[in-house]
């Protein structure tokens, strides 16, 4: 059965302030949907809230994932039940390779434990450190990045374009059932953002949904998405197929607003 | 790295201890001048060493406790041991060491650690050093490595040349303690232009109950000479309080290269209060890497003396506070000759109430000309009950010196912590993460077997803090 991430009318506050106000939306693993909308709309307090920020508070409503609620559950709950998240803003954690910190994170994911190791630790875990180091190699490649990148702090010093293809590194490597981007393609040339989304679609399949949270319409030309949501005010206001993103890059954001204001009086 | 695996270790294994009865000479409680003349008896010293010991009981009793660092109410001079020797005779190999004593160092992996990389194993059970291999090839290189009460009677000139030179009993109240009672610990000396290309490692532990443990390490690195010495430290778990205040002096002839490694793990009852001190000639490089976790109260400085023109020298100090612990640490270096340079770098991490401190002394002398040193100190609170504080003293007296200090205090973010946490790893994981990650300049400069023990016990000492 294909992961499914459900969302039924969710309300969700930060500090007192409404943001959300009854989101509807449901991914199927497979299914590549785009959520669209301008500045403010509520589209990255959709993704925290999704993969559990304790900032974010849920007022009301509910997120399912395979028919049960995940509201309960911590970010790393969350996560081994497929959930990923690509950061807008990656955050930098000094001392620790990346290289280490995905294994680790890999390993945790999978519930693994090396069986064969000593008292110590050592040994059991090796093979394995040999066959997860060509692994990370391969995806460091498909992303484009430099093999150093491996043994280099995690994002510490890294450039904003190197960051957001750090967080689809990590994907590749992790291979959630759904992947939640916020705005991966922000802080992107054109080419980084062509780069980047060719290894999104590439990923994209039967095996991965994506919840493709973005402003502009370009990274669209790579990951074609068969749903588009516009989101205004912390709803969705409009749903449907790739022609509302072609429309929205013709037409901008404000005739959604206008539209969005005029419902709403 | 923070797997699950690791972090299900049973540390319970080093909560042993033993018998003691089994041990010859039993003292009694508290120190006196006739327990001081008793401990050089049975070690059948030189008069000049009884002198030394009578000379530093006499300033022990005259100095009263210093009035800055942790608290030293609780200590208990008058309660406490002073000498213990579990074994009357050395014992040159693993065969003739007593079982119980074996079984106690195979719970701490030593002769694990010696088929490994051992350059010589020195591991002190109590104040007596019972087990001393020497590798074949140290000797024939000319290189002394033995315990300190071996030493004295066995190389009487090196030994009387540079012992207490220093630092001398007067130094401090506790320096003049040890000097009075030492027993054990290491010397080491290397001769011109050798390079011991393996580290040399001593083991450490306490034992008995209320015993002080006052070991006395002394090394000597001849010019152009390298040396890499490394101890390390645990101890078990008692409920009343006991001391160790140990001694350890360093000479870096001219051009040598000292680096001495200390991973320390006192049990939480434990008074660790320790002088280490370094001289370096001209060219010559000193490196302090000093782990300091454990422990009830650690006040400990490691610090170098720049003597002559090029002279380097390097402390990097790692301290874990938990729980009703208090890491008083940091560094000093004396700037005494031109063209000295020195780098002091601290990091120190306290939760659950726990206390950090950051003490350093940089000091420059007239006419040290062309003097460069960059101080960094960076703390990290875990929780809002613990607490940090920061004491740097300088003290520049020549214009030209290029002196730089920072000092950082960093908490934890939710923001870091949902990052990692989104990606798998459980809270505690990603905590212990990001505290190894910050302790990352200080474990890559250990060796690997090293590394991966502190990198344990942080994760030892993280478990709990959640929830």
């Amino acid at each position: 059965m294909p992961t499914t991430l459900e969302i039924k009318d969710l309300h969700v506050s930060i500090e007192g302030k409404q943001i959300l106000k009854g989101v509807n939306l449901k991914v199927t693993q497979g299914e590549i949907h785009a959520v669209m909308g301008p500045n403010g709309s509520g589209k990255s307090t959709l993704a925290n809230t999704l993969m559990g920020h304790p900032k974010y508070k849920v007022e009301s409503g509910d997120i399912l994932v395979n028919g049960e609620s995940i509201l309960g559950l911590p970010p790393d709950a969350r996560a081994k039940k497929g959930l990923f998240l690509a950061f807008q803003y990656p955050l930098e954690i000094s001392g620790v390779p990346l290289a280490q910190f995905l294994r680790a994170a890999y390993r945790s994911l999978r519930g693994e434990t090396p069986k064969n190791a000593d008292s110590k630790g050592v040994g059991g875990e090796m093979i394995s450190a040999l066959a997860f180091k060509k692994k990370l190699e391969e995806k460091l490649k498909e992303v484009d990045m430099d093999p150093a990148f491996a043994k280099r702090y995690l994002n510490e010093g890294f450039s904003g374009g190197e960051k957001k293809r750090a967080e689809v590194l990590q994907m590749a490597i992790l291979q959630p059932a759904i992947a939640i981007m916020d705005e991966t393609d922000s802080g992107l040339d054109i080419d980084a953002v062509r780069k980047v989304a060719e290894v999104v679609a590439h990923m994209a399949g039967p095996e991965m949904g994506v919840l493709l949270i973005t402003h502009y319409q370009r990274i669209l030309d790579y990951i074609k998405p068969q749903f588009v949501h516009v989101m205004v005010n912390g709803r969705i206001f409009r749903s449907g197929g790739p022609e509302l993103a072609k429309m929205l890059e013709e037409r901008g954001y404000s005739w959604v607003e206008q539209e969005a204001a005029a419902t709403a009086t | 790295m923070a797997t699950k695996q690791t972090l299900d270790i049973d540390y319970t294994k080093y909560n042993f201890r033993d018998s003691t009865e089994d041990y010859e000479y039993k003292f009694p409680k508290g120190l006196t001048r006739e327990v001081v003349e008793k401990i050089s008896a049975i070690k059948k010293e030189p008069d000049w060493m009884l002198q030394f010991r009578l000379r530093a009981y006499d300033h022990f009793v005259k100095r009263p406790l210093p009035m800055w660092g942790g608290d030293l109410t609780t200590l208990k001079f008058d309660d406490m041991l002073y000498y213990a020797s579990p074994t009357e005779k050395k014992s040159r190999s693993w065969e003739d060491v007593p079982a119980y004593i074996k079984d106690t160092f195979d719970k701490l992996g030593i002769p694990e650690a010696e088929r490994k990389f051992l350059g010589g194993v020195g591991a002190q059970y109590e104040s007596e050093v019972v087990y001393h291999s020497l590798r074949e090839d140290l000797a024939k290189k000319g290189i002394i490595f033995t315990d300190t009460d071996t030493a004295l009677r066995e190389y009487p000139e090196i030994f009387k040349k540079y012992f207490g030179t220093v630092i001398p009993p007067e130094d401090n109240k506790f320096a003049a303690l040890n000097s009075a009672v030492w027993s054990g610990g290491s010397f080491i000396y290397v001769p011109p232009g050798v390079n011991v290309d393996v580290p040399l490692q001593a083991y450490f532990r306490i034992n008995t109950q209320n015993m002080g443990q006052f070991e006395r390490t002394l090394i000597i690195a001849d010019e152009n000479s390298r040396l890499h010495y490394i101890e390390g430290c645990t101890a078990p778990i008692y409920s009343t309080d006991s001391l160790h205040s140990a001694v350890v002096e360093i000479i870096a002839r001219p051009g040598a290269h000292v680096r001495y490694t200390t991973i320390q793990n006192w049990s939480n009852d434990v008074y660790n209060l320790v002088t280490k001190r370094a001289y370096a000639y001209a060219n010559a490089t000193v490196e302090w890497v000093d782990g300091n976790l454990g422990s009830k109260l650690t006040m400990k400085y490691p610090s170098i003396y720049l003597l002559g023109p090029g002279a380097k020298g390097e402390i990097l100090s790692v301290a874990f506070a938990g729980k009703g612990q208090h890491q008083d640490a940091g560094g000093k270096v004396v700037h005494l000759a031109p063209h000295t340079t020195s780098r002091i770098t601290s990091k120190s991490v306290s939760k659950d109430g726990g206390r950090t401190t950051y003490r350093g002394l940089l000091h420059v002398a007239k006419g040290a000309k062309g003097v460069k040193s960059t101080v960094r100190c960076d703390a990290l609170l875990l929780d809002e009950y613990s607490r940090t504080d920061t004491y740097p003293y300088n003290e520049i007296n020549e214009d030209d010196a290029t002196t730089s200090h920072e000092a950082t205090v960093g908490k934890i973010g939710d923001d870091q912590l949902f990052y990692l946490m989104s990606r798998g790893l459980s809270e505690q994981e990603a905590l212990s993460m990001i505290v190894m990650g910050f302790m990352e300049p200080f474990t890559k400069e250990l060796p690997m077997e090293y590394a991966i023990e502190l990198n344990r016990l942080i994760q030892m000492e993280m478990a709990g803090s959640v929830g």
